[in-house]
Parts: C-alpha cells; structure tokens; sequence
C-alpha cells in the first residue's frame, strides 16, 4: 500500500499555485480548524471568481494572523488588533481591491474590539472573517472575551466567570451588512458565505467556529479535534432566521448557524462622495472631476502593479 | 406489456469516480478525513510518516465518487481528489 501512495503524490495540491509553499507544513497544531478556514476561504475567492491580483489579505496577531504569511496573495500581518484599520486604509486608498481581515477572536474583539464595531458602524466595504476558538491559543491558554462561562483556562483555573462575547450579535448591532456564523465542519456552507461576501458590498462579518484541541480541549475535557467536531456536528443547527443577538455559544447549548442578515446600506466610500459632491458641485463640474481622477488613478495602477503572471 | 425502455439488463449509468491522492509526509494525523469520508474510502495507516503521525490510506478505491469533501476539510492541505480518467 506504500508504494501505491508513493505513485499517486506525483501531482501536485490544487492549492498549491496560493499558498506559500517554502513556508508548508504549517505550524497550525494536529487537529486545528485553521486549515479547513483557509481552503474554505480559497476555494469561496475561486467561487466568488475574484482575481488573485485584486486580493488583499489582512491579518492580526495569534494562530490565526499566520494565515497572512501562509497564502500568496497580497498579505499583511499587522500589529495586534489594528488589523481593521489597516485594512480600512488599504480600501479606500485602492478601491479596486477586495480586502479580507483574517483573524482571531482574541485580535478582533478584545484589542481590536473598538475597530471592528466602528468599522461595522461606517460600513466599510471590508470582509472580516474571525475565527473563533474560544481561548487565546499561541500565548498559552488565558482568557478571551469569547471564553464560555463556566470554561477553564489558564488564568481561570476555577473555571470562566466573564460574560463572553456574542460576536455575530455584536457585529448585527454594530450596523454590518452581513453577518454569517459556520463552523469549520460546515465546509462547504462556509464557502458559499465567503464567496457572497466576496461579491457583496459593505461590512461583512463571517464568524468560523473551531476546534482548539491543543489549549480548549485539553483544559476543558474536549478530547481531540475529532471529538470536538463530532460534538459540533451533534449541537449545530441552521437557522438562517434566527436573531443573531439571541444565539450566544455557551458550553453545552446549540450553535446557531446561518446568514443571519444580509442587507444592503449605503458604504462609507458612497457617504464621502456624496458627501463631497454636494460641497464641490457649487464650484466645479463634478463628472468632469471624477473622469479626471480616474485616469490619474489608472496611470499609477499601470506604472506600479506587477502582474501575478509576470 | 410493453415498455418504453428496456428496465431489466439495462447498463447502469456511469458513476464519477475519484482518484485520492495523499502527501504522506504533510499530514499531521487529525483523521477528520476518515471520520467525515461518506463513503468511508479512508482508513488509519499502521505505518508512521517522516513526523511520526499516522496518515490515511486508501482502504476502497473503487467507492470514491470524487465528492471532495476531504480536501475541503483537510487542515494540512494534504489530501487531494482528481476526477479518474477512464
């Protein structure tokens, strides 16, 4: 059976042709989601039929930041929590591009919390997708603001006594426009909710439950990641109609799965032009304006943007 | 009685068949491939890999029907599936 595994390797992974391959195997723990994330991820971008030349990834800091460093797209690992801003800058300095935050709930909505819920609020036409594993995973174990009550960590060995976090309910009330929760077994959902929001416009909020057996697992008798997931796949269920500030993960309830909203308002982008055409049309001829900064803008997309072939 | 179509005897349509491909050395040993295989192809190999990690093998080649669904949920990116050519 060996010589006949050792045949069939002569191809090489789909994948291949994104991911950094010097930098493979990854340092991601026997177990972990934050593959299965990122070949959802890949595969929603091919699905959703967006260049690669016109993709921006943007991580924060922890297990999942290294998911930046992973995929050979244009990728930034920016400092702990300022993933948002960043990325928020990059879109509106280059609009053509489709920018992605990939990142942790520890870097998303404990340093960076305040980021994300005013990015949500100005509708910037980002998408965030933050993976959430219930606990800090690289430092150690501590505890995040998504840590289920009654949960043990390392710095609560008597188990959680902190309200965590309902993340799809803060990023509803925060004004995105769309916010979806999948967890890393729901592989092919979660790769059509990527490739939606890939295409959509505004904030868009993709939150991806995952398996973390080398930290949660261990301090809470999870098992391996195979047992965690088993027990997502027991306590999962779709309810795209459900309240998303009504459907908190605990220890024991069910995971609400589903695109819980999904609507369109009017982008940061398309607030400043109005904003701006309202003030300057007084004084100049607006389309005139607009066509001339156009052609600037493709001079210097000409003159500095390499192409992925060349 | 006479029938359209012959049902009896008839050939049975042509099913896809997968071709599994597995970089040993990559996998990491988590078995989420086996577990959620729905045909159960996959089974855990008794030999180590270069980490020491237990990788899959192809126990019933014939069952694939080239869903995907291991690749899709492979974390190590170390399975993949091509459709065989007959």
């Amino acid at each position: 059976m060996a010589n006949n595994t050792a045949q069939l390797q002569e191809k090489p992974h789909p994948m291949e042709d994104i991911l950094r391959m010097d930098r493979m195997p990854h340092i991601w723990c026997s177990g972990c989601g934050l593959g299965s994330a990122v070949t959802s991820f890949v595969e929603g971008l091919k699905k959703a039929g967006v260049s690669y030349d016109k993709t921006a990834i943007v991580s924060g800091i922890g297990c999942t930041g290294r998911v930046a460093g992973y995929l050979r797209l244009d990728s930034y690992h920016t400092t702990h929590g300022r993933a948002i801003p960043f990325a928020t800058g990059l879109k509106l300095a280059n609009r053509d591009l489709t920018v992605v935050v990939f990142s942790g709930d520890g870097d998303l909505f404990a340093i960076g919390g305040n980021h994300l819920i005013h990015a949500a609020r100005r509708n910037v036409d980002i998408n965030v997708i933050c993976v959430n594993n219930f606990i800090y995973g690289m430092t150690g174990g501590q505890n995040a603001p998504t840590t289920p009550l009654g949960a043990y960590s390392s710095t609560a060995p008597f188990g959680n006594y902190e309200m965590p976090f309902n993340l799809v309910g803060l990023a509803a009330a925060s004004g995105a426009s769309y916010v979806a929760r999948w967890t890393t077994m729901h592989a092919r959902r979660l790769t059509d909710s990527i490739a939606t929001a890939a295409k959509k416009k505004g904030f868009c909020f993709i939150e991806i439950v995952s398996p973390c057996p080398t930290v949660f697992a261990r301090k809470n008798k999870g098992g391996t990641g195979l047992d965690m997931l088993k027990e997502f796949q027991t306590r999962a269920i779709i309810d795209h109609d459900a309240d998303p500030t009504k459907i908190p993960l605990n220890m024991d309830n069910e995971i609400v799965c589903g695109e819980f909203v999904n609507e369109d308002r009017p982008t940061f982008w398309e607030n400043v032009q109005s904003g701006i055409k309202s003030r300057v049309e007084k004084f100049t001829d607006w389309e005139e304006m607009q066509s001339n900064s156009k052609k600037i803008h493709h001079k210097t997309f000409l003159k500095y943007t390499a192409s992925r072939e060349s | 009685m006479r029938f359209w179509e012959k049902p009896f005897g008839k050939e049975k349509p042509k099913t896809i068949c997968g071709e599994i491909h597995i970089i040993d050395d990559r996998c990491k040993g988590c078995s989420f491939c086996i577990e959620y295989c729905p045909r159960d192809v996959l089974e855990l190999s008794e030999d180590f890999n270069k980490k020491g990690y237990h990788p899959p093998v192809i126990a019933k080649p014939d069952m694939c029907t080239f869903c995907g669904l291991c690749e899709m949920i492979c974390p190590d990116f170390a399975i993949f599936v091509t459709e065989k050519e007959e």
